[in-house]
């Protein structure tokens, strides 16, 4: 079983990066956990994501969630935002489609166009 | 019939109600009894709770989804899911103090949905919200009087992290995953897929 001493190895791993990187949260990537991002699959979108960026050891990206921001037809919603620049909102975002929003947006950082629904600056 | 194929999908939506009324811890209770036939859900927060009248109307969901569009359909739907299962729903709130919701099934009902990815469904409990704490007990009682109980605090967890590490870094979500899949396995014992429940 997993224990708190590995943790706290895993711990000091991570602050050593974080030293030799000296980089914070580059970008923020946020899913909409309403009722109806969940029944559209938002939880195995999030699942992936978190997925991904621990099979490519991202270690600057922040995932957090949102509730229903009134646009239910298009979940799963997901939005990407690379540092203080414009948030971009995904629709249609299932899991399948997460490696390549993680490959070409969240670590490329080029939006892919035709998978967005809105642009806000 | 219900919009989520997954108990744990109905989890995840009763979760996220305690992580807008601003709570900063949620409990999380998963009771399997095989020897009562038993499988009984459970979410506490400790958030801004709600008014007598608002709790009232929320078990009902022809009320709720007409009058109240911000408390949505999980709950009722979550009422249902238990009532056609041979279980029960229940919901008690406090104002200023939190809410606690809850639901039974006849654990072998040929209806009740499947918990479903609970590893991939805690993992996003914990992690999605930075300032939210989260306490997971998962017990599993067999048919002949054995327990099995597993436990993840996000507080004991974020004690050793400290300030400079999220849970959310790509290596102790590696910890968590497989913290998780470990415990489910242990908890379904040998043979058997946590997602099989």
């Amino acid at each position: 079983m997993k224990s708190l001493e590995e943790l706290q190895k895993i711990k000091e791993r991570a602050l050593e990066r974080r030293r030799m990187s000296a980089e914070g949260v580059r970008v923020r990537v946020v899913v909409a956990m309403g009722t109806c991002g969940i029944a559209a699959g938002a939880r195995d979108t999030m699942t992936a994501i978190l997925g991904e960026l621990e099979k490519q050891k991202v270690t600057d990206v922040a995932v957090t969630q949102t509730g229903c921001i009134g646009l239910c037809e298009y979940e799963p919603i997901v939005q990407v935002q690379i540092g203080e620049g414009d948030m971009v909102t995904y629709g249609k975002l299932g899991a399948d489609r997460v490696p390549t929003l993680i490959e070409k947006h969240v670590v490329g950082g080029e939006p892919i166009a035709e998978w967005a629904i809105k642009q806000t600056a | 019939m219900t919009i989520f194929r997954e108990l744990s999908q109905h989890l995840l939506d009763i979760f996220e109600n305690g992580a807008k009324a601003g709570a900063s811890l949620i409990l999380l209770n998963i009771d399997e009894d095989f020897s009562a036939d038993r499988l009984t859900l459970e979410l506490r927060d400790n958030g801004s709770g709600m008014p007598a009248e608002m709790v009232r109307r929320i078990a009902d969901p022809w009320v709720t989804t007409r009058t109240t569009r911000k408390v949505g359909l999980g709950i009722p739907f979550l009422k249902q899911a238990a009532e056609m299962c041979g279980g029960e729903f229940g919901i008690e709130s406090e104002l200023g103090v939190g809410t606690r919701t809850w639901a039974s099934f006849q654990h072998s009902h040929i209806d009740r949905p499947p918990l479903g990815d609970l590893t991939g469904t805690v993992l996003c409990m914990i992690v999605g919200f930075p300032t939210l704490d989260v306490l997971y007990q998962h017990a599993v009682h067999d048919v002949t009087g054995g327990t099995r109980e597993f436990k993840l605090d996000t507080r004991e967890l974020r004690e050793v992290l400290g300030d400079d590490v999220a849970l959310s870094d790509p290596e102790v979500l590696g910890f968590l995953r497989e913290m998780l899949e470990e415990g489910h396995a242990m908890l379904y014992g040998e043979g058997t897929a946590p997602g099989a429940a």
